[in-house]
């Protein structure tokens, strides 16, 4: 059980308002990943949930009963935090017994799950170390294994990659997958990380500026961004949004195509422009493309065997198919 | 790489650093000598540094004339009570200041402090007279209470920036994890904080120890502790400064000895955040 559901949620720290008032519900078992810019809301969001902030206004409820003005140690929830926040003090095993400890959990059964926790998490040689002798990937899996053992009604996890590195992040993230799989919990993860949020979620929520700006699945987001914002976010590298004569062409405000729906040729096509800067990673390279004439940098992907060099001039052409259209405010336009 | 540090600049820190020192200790350190000698080698002209007939006629009669282990224990009772009432105030104070501050916690902090500039005396009649309504005068208790009121400011003030260093967020992950307020103090923070902790109940036992003001004017005879044993010797009837040192040299030697076992504690803890 772990359904989370937030009816017109709002947070001001003093006069500031940052969460207007929301409304979202996080079904059992989904992995929801909350994504945006910093300082969007993102990880206040997930404090109101968790109970370490307390909300102004609006109600919170989990599986269907009142949380609002329960303290987090009430709530049920296991929260995985950025730094780790790993008792210095304590051994590995009593990090991971603690909550235990604390729900007066009976000995045997805590060392059962211990055990069972460590085995999965690759931890059973280090259990009688101290969070200071480990390293970064060793303590984010301590960090797992206190959350794991009480069987929360649902994970948090506030940005709990960003402190590792590129290698770690993407074995952590497989991890973090195959536990959600494994324990078909509610999950919810908070990433300022595209490409983490994309990889990982059942349900991605777009924020920004405290607003929702878009719920849906990876690939809705990616077919279908409800506005340019979510547009630009969703999507590595980044949606090119055009404004001006070649949107008015199509009747619109502003056209977005991604890079990858664009076909380049040496010697036609619809738009002309010159290279710049080519990022080659060797399956795919990326073309940055000046003077095309529709305003700002253009972005293209394109498959790593074909030779580009810098100042070669291309001729681009967009698949009309996957071309998104915006009106004047940003939004879609079917 | 280290800055170079050559020979000699090495010999010269260290001689300025003992002279310092020596100078410091200097006072302490012709109390204890004269407490070894008689009545007229005390007060001679010159003064005599080392070479007299040691004695330890002073002490003889300074434990003849008073009950030292009563004043000691009162000493302790009174230091040590005063320490633990402190803490036991202090800890949650500095909690709350430090992990869930107000826009006034800032101001509250300046204010403790600036109570310990106004001068003692200034609060004495007050004081006395409420210990007199109350039946407190000469007693432990009373002692216990207002030498815990007196260092309370500088307890919460060491224990908050100790507290400042803590990571707030290991304090959420206990939360989070089913801690009260209660368990949060006693499991997370207090363990965490014990260097911190260790280095405030001693600081402010050698201070409670030292106190002399308020444990001369408020005791007479039961409740008296070693600054009333010291005072009874520069008395009415002329000086006797041999007995008078020998006095108190048995005063200080407890809180001597402590301090020098724990001075590598007592140092880290007055320079933390200071130097990482």
């Amino acid at each position: 059980m772990g359904q989370i559901q937030l009816n017109q949620v709002t947070k001001s720290f003093g006069d500031v308002q940052v969460i207007p008032p929301l409304d979202l519900t996080i079904e059992d078992g989904e992995f929801t990943v909350f994504v945006g810019p910093s300082g969007c809301g993102k990880s206040t969001l997930l404090r109101l949930i968790a109970g370490l902030e307390d909300i102004t206004s609006g109600h919170i409820a989990i599986d269907g009963a009142d949380a609002t003005n329960l303290p987090p140690a009430k709530r049920g929830l296991a929260m995985v935090f950025q730094s780790y926040a790993l008792y210095p003090h304590m051994s590995v095993r009593k990090n991971i017994a603690f909550p235990m400890r604390m729900a007066k959990m009976p000995e045997d059964e805590q060392n059962r799950r211990i055990e069972a926790a460590a085995k999965a998490l690759n931890l059973t040689d280090y259990l009688d170390r101290r969070p200071g002798q480990l390293s970064g990937g060793q303590r984010q899996r301590v960090a797992i294994g206190r959350a794991i053992v009480r069987e929360p009604s649902a994970f948090l996890f506030d940005e709990p990659l960003s402190n590792l590195d590129a290698a770690l992040r993407v074995g952590m993230r497989l991890e973090i997958s195959e536990m959600h799989e494994r324990l078909k919990a509610t999950m919810i993860y908070v990433t300022h990380d595209q490409v983490e949020a994309m990889t990982m979620a059942d349900k991605i929520v777009v924020l920004r500026a405290g607003f929702i700006e878009q719920v849906g699945s990876p690939l809705e987001l990616y077919h279908k961004p409800r506005n340019t914002f979510v547009a630009g976010f969703i999507g590595s590298p980044k949606m090119n949004l055009i404004e001006g004569p070649e949107a008015q062409k199509h009747g619109v405000h502003t056209i977005g195509i991604r890079p990858e729906h664009v076909q380049v040729s040496k010697t036609e096509g619809t738009w002309k422009g010159t290279v710049g800067v080519a990022e080659h990673l060797g399956s795919d390279t990326y073309i940055h493309v000046h003077e095309t004439g529709l305003g700002d940098l253009f972005t293209v992907r394109i498959s790593g065997d074909i030779p580009v060099r810098h100042g070669d001039t291309i001729f681009l052409t967009p698949d009309m198919e996957q071309l998104h259209k915006f009106d004047e405010n940003g939004l879609r336009l079917p | 790489m280290a800055r170079a540090v050559t020979q000699q600049r090495k010999i010269i820190n260290t001689t300025a650093a003992w002279a310092v020192g020596l100078l410091i200790f200097f006072p302490i350190l012709w109390t204890i000598l004269t407490s070894f000698k008689t009545e007229a080698t005390a007060i001679a002209d010159p003064p005599v540094f080392l070479a007299f007939d040691w004695t330890l006629e002073n002490y003889g009669v300074v434990l003849e004339r008073s009950n030292y282990a009563r004043f000691l224990w009162n000493s302790i009772i009174i230091a040590g009570g005063s320490t633990i009432l402190g803490l036991i105030i202090a800890v949650p104070a500095a909690w709350s200041m430090a992990f869930v501050p107000s826009r006034k916690t800032k101001d509250i902090l300046l204010w403790m402090l600036s109570t310990k500039m106004l001068p003692a005396v200034g609060v004495l009649y007050p004081i006395y007279l409420i210990f007199i309504k109350m039946g407190l005068l000469d007693t432990r208790a009373g002692l216990i209470i207002v030498l815990m009121l007196m260092n309370l400011p500088i307890i919460v003030w060491m224990l908050y920036t100790y507290f400042k260093e803590i990571p707030g967020e290991i304090l959420e992950a206990g939360r989070m994890d089913g801690a009260g307020l209660k368990d949060e103090i006693l499991f997370i923070l207090t363990p965490m904080a014990i260097p911190g902790i260790a280095s405030t109940m001693l600081l402010n036992f050698i201070l409670a120890w030292n106190e002399a003001f308020w444990t001369l004017n408020l005791t007479a005879a039961k409740a008296a502790p070693l600054t009333a044993f010291i005072a009874s010797y520069s008395s009415p009837e002329g000086l006797f400064f041999a007995k008078l040192s020998a006095a108190s040299t048995m005063a200080i030697a407890p809180i001597l000895i402590l301090g020098w076992f724990s001075q590598k504690q007592l140092v880290s803890g007055l320079t933390f955040g200071a130097v990482k």
